[in-house]
């Protein structure tokens, strides 16, 4: 991380240090797209095979059909899981998991929500996240971790035996794959509605300041 | 960033180029390329086949399923089991399924039935039903992947494949055996031979304590529990062992051709 901003400043010297490094904002864009890619080629997996008593319109599903949906999502998933290592390994080797998701309190969680309800919760400083952004960035993190891990199960429910078993076996890892994308899906919602009601944030993630 | 922004492309002016790449699409694409901006635009352009044919995404999506055939058969531990249930588990009823309705199904003559076996063996002689009745059977309980998502166990008994093999005298080092069906508009499919060798591959000839149903492959299924349940192909005419990849009913569609679980 050092060093990808140490070049981001070198050549940029007369602005102030990158809110979001650039490996960072490498790897959330990444994200976006696999995550997109795999949510809405995974909503026309679904539709295949439904497990509740809803489909998704063919409009916000990718593929056309099922073989052209898994051809997305099997190819996507390496992106994502790729991007995903990246991510949690700089992460926890440069110590910005430690130093911006943590510490989360139950106090802390409870009085920024409280603040952000009502609308005083300050945005000055956005190296600093707040509890409620933490638990939502940790949050969102575990469910990403656990998302790809049941889809692994799913993939390999014989090679990787072990893992479906973990999840309770091949029927039940189909619902903890799905929550996993609701949760996703969530967060998302929330997620972009907040970076457009303070775009100063969306700037940081694109540009960096 | 500003270092990026001045090593891309030195010299081209970025709006010339963007117009440039713009005038390569074809013609549907590249107006709604440019209406609809880059960004959301471009990704609901992507859920229309027609212009994933333009993009050659479909092309890139064939690469990437090849590369994960070969993923998979890496991942492919021929000591690794599919999981066996107890009798209890199994799924009543067995779902039937298919890309044709029930009364659609092959009706087989079983006394006028033979398997025929092509390709790379020393014995090509045709078997008849009850030929193969007399080999060794074993039964499985396991469960049964649908490429649709879900999933069924079901109780299946017949001749491990990789005993039949031996027994034609099939040259084990080739790369494939590749069976033909007798469903409507040709069902075929290739096993690689990795997976024809697993202990648990099975030309199945009965389903629980009943000759398998017509609905389930009558007279004889392949019953691949490490697969996905398109290739376990059912109403089975002919196996051939061969090196040459012949592609199969849904692997040329676009399900991908190793499809292991």
């Amino acid at each position: 991380m050092s060093a990808l901003s140490a070049t981001d400043e070198h050549a940029t010297p007369t602005r102030a240090k990158a809110i979001q490094p650039a490996w960072v904002r490498a790897v959330h864009w990444t994200n976006a797209v696999a995550m997109v890619v795999m949510i809405m080629s995974g909503w026309q997996i679904y539709n295949a095979s439904p497990l509740f008593g809803f489909t998704f319109s063919r409009s916000i599903t990718l593929g056309g059909w099922l073989g052209g949906a898994l051809l997305w999502h099997f190819a996507a998933m390496w992106l994502l899981m790729v991007n995903g290592l990246i991510y949690l390994t700089v992460g926890l080797a440069t110590g910005r998991f430690r130093r911006k998701l943590l510490p989360i309190t139950p106090e802390g969680v409870i009085s920024d929500a409280r603040a952000a309800l009502t609308g005083k919760l300050s945005h000055d400083d956005l190296t600093r996240y707040n509890h409620v952004q933490k638990l939502l960035y940790a949050g969102v993190i575990v469910i990403g971790i656990l998302v790809v891990l049941s889809g692994l199960a799913l993939w390999k429910p014989v090679q990787l035996q072990w893992l479906t078993a973990l999840f309770g076996g091949y029927e039940a890892a189909r619902y903890v794959h799905f929550f996993c994308m609701a949760g996703i899906v969530a967060f998302m919602v929330v997620h972009v509605a907040l970076a457009l009601l303070v775009p100063k944030s969306l700037r940081a993630m694109i540009i960096g300041r | 960033m500003g270092r990026m922004r001045k090593l891309l492309i030195p010299g081209v002016d970025k709006d010339l180029l963007a117009r440039d790449a713009a005038k390569a699409m074809p013609d549907v694409t590249r107006r709604r390329f440019i209406t609809g901006g880059a960004s959301l635009g471009a990704l609901t352009l992507l859920t229309g086949c027609d212009v994933t044919d333009s993009f050659s995404a479909e092309e890139m999506l064939k690469q990437v399923s090849k590369f994960n055939d070969g993923v998979q058969a890496w991942m492919f531990n021929p000591n690794a089991m599919a999981p066996t249930f107890p009798e209890s588990a199994i799924t009543k009823p067995f779902p039937f399924n298919a890309y044709y309705s029930l009364d659609e199904a092959p009706e087989i003559d079983g006394n006028a039935w033979k398997l025929e076996v092509r390709g790379l063996v020393d014995n090509k002689k045709p078997w008849t039903l009850q030929e193969l009745y007399q080999l060794p059977q074993v039964k499985q309980v396991t469960r049964h992947i649908c490429v649709e998502g879900w999933s069924a166990i079901g109780s299946w008994t017949g001749t491990p494949l990789r005993d039949f093999l031996k027994l034609v005298g099939a040259d084990t080092t080739a790369k494939y055996v590749w069976f033909q069906c007798a469903d409507k508009d040709g069902y075929n499919s290739p096993l690689d031979m990795p997976t024809a060798l697993h202990a648990q591959t099975q030309m199945t000839f009965r389903f629980g304590d009943e000759i398998l149903p017509r609905a389930y492959g009558f007279p004889m299924k392949i019953r691949v529990p490490t697969k996905l349940g398109f290739k376990n192909p059912k109403y089975v005419m002919s196996m051939e062992v061969t090196n040459d990849y012949k592609g199969g009913f849904w692997e040329d569609q676009g399900y991908n051709s190793f499809s292991g679980s």
